[in-house]
């Protein structure tokens, strides 16, 4: 006994025509990520070109920024955008491995769970929520307790001490750079841990058995397997730093004087676009604002990039906090 | 002599130091959400989510126009990128799994996954902004679908590479097509990954504020017009907290309360939903 299928030839038809469709569409989406970064370049390029052929190149070693004038310079905003990041990464490297160390290697079981998410569930924070705390909580702490310390010790210092002097405004580069670092711990802390995870526990069972101690295991066996990562991981958070908007636009208090002092106001890219885009009343104003737009993505594609680069090697789904 | 207690005091100090970041670390974020709790309850009543925000200087008043801006903007966001997203996520996981254009892709949506958020504000400017002539609601929109496009194309091929090859084997065996395994097969077996995925991506552009400063705008009253500037609970948060009004200030601490807690609850959620419906896949 036996069953003839009969395939109708039409329906047949049917399945590959909507098999085309099928697949043509999911390609076109996916070719659509695509043309979303080409169309970010593109409109920077287009928005910033007026503002870069006035100033050729000044418009990146001058330091003025008057929209009085109608003169604008990027190096201000850049160099706020660098040193922000550099005081938050200075900051929160160190806590972030320790959190990770803490995690993967010290924590008991039962801690091990509710820490850890803890620490993912303050990544998802969005960032407006850190720079409004900084403004109202953290600043009047600096103000009044951390900066007049560090105007008197470290201000007194010969060389570095420039970098200390000044008024406690509260707001500032300093507490820009402070309140970055504390919105990229979460961060950086959950990537360096899922990289701490994928190192084999054979390795570092091997390190025991010949009598190292923890922190033997983590220095000599976690932290060298896992080099690329943890770079790739941190850079990612510089990423993040560097480009972020509203945790630093609410503490920097929007200067564009490059001052020698941390403790004194300045700006980053990001904030200035965000304080002045809906205020530019030139076109040559607006344009050097989507210029300032364009450095940013220069700068943070670069770290981004080199960052994901790193990161490639490693398998994925182990990086699922990233 | 032995270097045995050299190493065991350099251990300790370590190990300690290790935990002391953690301490401080922990610290530091439970200060946020202490001052936000004990600030934001301060202020909040239900007058916040049922009236307009208020003129400056007055009391009373609401954000009830921001929490609707907030909450159509974000729909709408996720009703454009999602679909792409999971589209986009199913070729790279399905179609193109090994070709070298999916690697490009892959790579590029990566890096727009960490781009900065105030860049897609300037793309949006430059492409919805400035031909439409003004500020308005769907452009706040499609810069947060573009925001929240590369979370959900991450999470859908992630999730969709998790299917055991098996079942999809199974699945041609029987005489189906690709896409018709994808839609009955992958799509069913993935299903709370990809859900997870997209609710996170509206807790992730739910916050978002800085793409939406010059495209949404803001609007101090009543709006349901897309092609005009809508209210929403970041800007007006961002404005009313560098205000230098009381009545102001005490409702930015109130919407900050309200849009923390909605985004943990979405974290929580989308946490659930993944050790619910697939233990195969609950996270470490």
């Amino acid at each position: 006994m036996s069953t003839v299928v009969v395939i109708d030839p039409r329906r047949l038809a049917g399945q590959r025509l909507r098999e085309r469709v099928f697949h043509g569409t999911t390609l076109a989406a996916a070719l659509l990520v695509l043309a979303l970064l080409g169309g970010v370049v593109i409109s920077l390029l287009h928005g910033a070109w007026p503002a870069f052929s006035h100033f050729k190149l000044a418009f990146l070693t001058r330091e003025v920024w008057n929209p009085v004038t109608d003169e604008y310079g990027a190096l201000g905003a850049v160099y706020g955008t660098l040193v922000t990041s550099v005081i938050a990464m200075l900051l929160a490297l160190p806590i972030s491995f320790g959190i990770a160390v803490f995690l993967t290697e010290l924590a008991p079981s039962w801690l091990k769970r509710p820490i850890g998410v803890a620490i993912e569930l303050l990544a998802a924070i969005p960032s407006i929520i850190y720079g409004f705390w900084g403004l109202f909580v953290l600043a009047p702490v600096l103000q009044t307790h951390l900066e007049p310390w560090i105007i008197e010790t470290l201000g007194a210092l010969p060389g570095v001490g420039v970098l200390f002097r000044g008024a406690p405004f509260g707001i500032g580069v300093l507490t820009a750079g402070i309140v970055l670092a504390i919105m990229i711990v979460p961060f950086i802390a959950a990537v360096m841990r899922d990289v701490f995870e994928t190192v084999p526990d054979v390795l570092k069972e091997s390190a025991y058995g010949l009598g190292a101690t923890t922190w033997e295991v983590i220095w000599r066996v976690v932290v060298p397997y896992s080099r690329t990562g943890m770079v790739g991981g941190t850079m990612l958070g510089l990423g993040r730093a560097l480009g972020e908007t509203m945790a630093v636009t609410f503490v920097i208090g929007n200067a564009h004087e490059i001052s020698r002092s941390l403790l004194d106001p300045g700006t980053t890219i990001s904030a200035t676009i965000a304080n002045e885009f809906t205020e530019a009343t030139t076109k040559l104003y607006a344009s050097s604002l989507i210029g300032l737009g364009a450095l940013l993505f220069v700068i943070t594609f670069s770290v981004i990039a080199a960052a994901r680069l790193m990161l490639l090697r490693l398998d994925r789904r182990a990086l699922s906090s990233v | 002599m032995s270097r045995r207690p050299v190493r065991k005091v350099i251990n300790a100090l370590a190990l300690g130091l290790s935990a002391a970041a953690t301490l401080v670390g922990l610290a530091l974020l439970g200060a946020l959400l202490w001052s936000l709790a004990r600030e934001g309850l301060a202020h909040f009543s239900l007058d916040v989510l049922t009236r307009m925000t208020p003129a400056p200087a007055t009391g009373g008043g609401g954000l009830l126009n921001a929490i609707y801006g907030s909450a159509i903007m974000t729909l709408i966001g996720i009703l454009i990128g999602g679909p792409i997203g999971l589209l986009a996520g199913t070729y790279l996981a399905e179609y193109g799994r090994n070709a070298r254009l999916s690697s490009v892709i892959r790579f590029v949506n990566d890096v727009l996954l960490s781009a900065p958020s105030i860049i897609i504000g300037l793309f949006v400017y430059e492409l919805v902004v400035v031909p439409m002539g003004n500020f308005s609601a769907i452009s706040g929109a499609i810069s947060l679908a573009i925001i929240a496009m590369p979370v959900i194309v991450r999470t859908t091929e992630d999730m969709l590479n998790l299917v055991p090859q098996g079942i999809k084997d199974a699945s041609t065996a029987m005489g189906a097509y690709h896409w018709r395994t994808i839609v009955s097969i992958a799509y069913p077996a993935a299903r709370s990954g990809m859900l997870t995925g997209l609710l996170l991506a509206v807790a992730r552009i739910s916050g978002e504020t800085a793409p939406l400063l010059f495209t949404a705008l803001n609007n101090q009253f009543w709006s349901t017009s897309l092609k005009a500037p809508m209210a929403n609970l970041p800007v007006v948060i961002f404005q009313f907290a560098l205000s230098p009004y009381d009545n102001w200030q005490q409702l930015a601490w109130a919407g900050a309360l309200v849009i923390t807690v909605a985004i943990l609850v979405l974290s929580i959620i989308a946490r659930v939903v993944v050790s619910r419906l697939s233990p195969a896949r609950g996270r470490k």
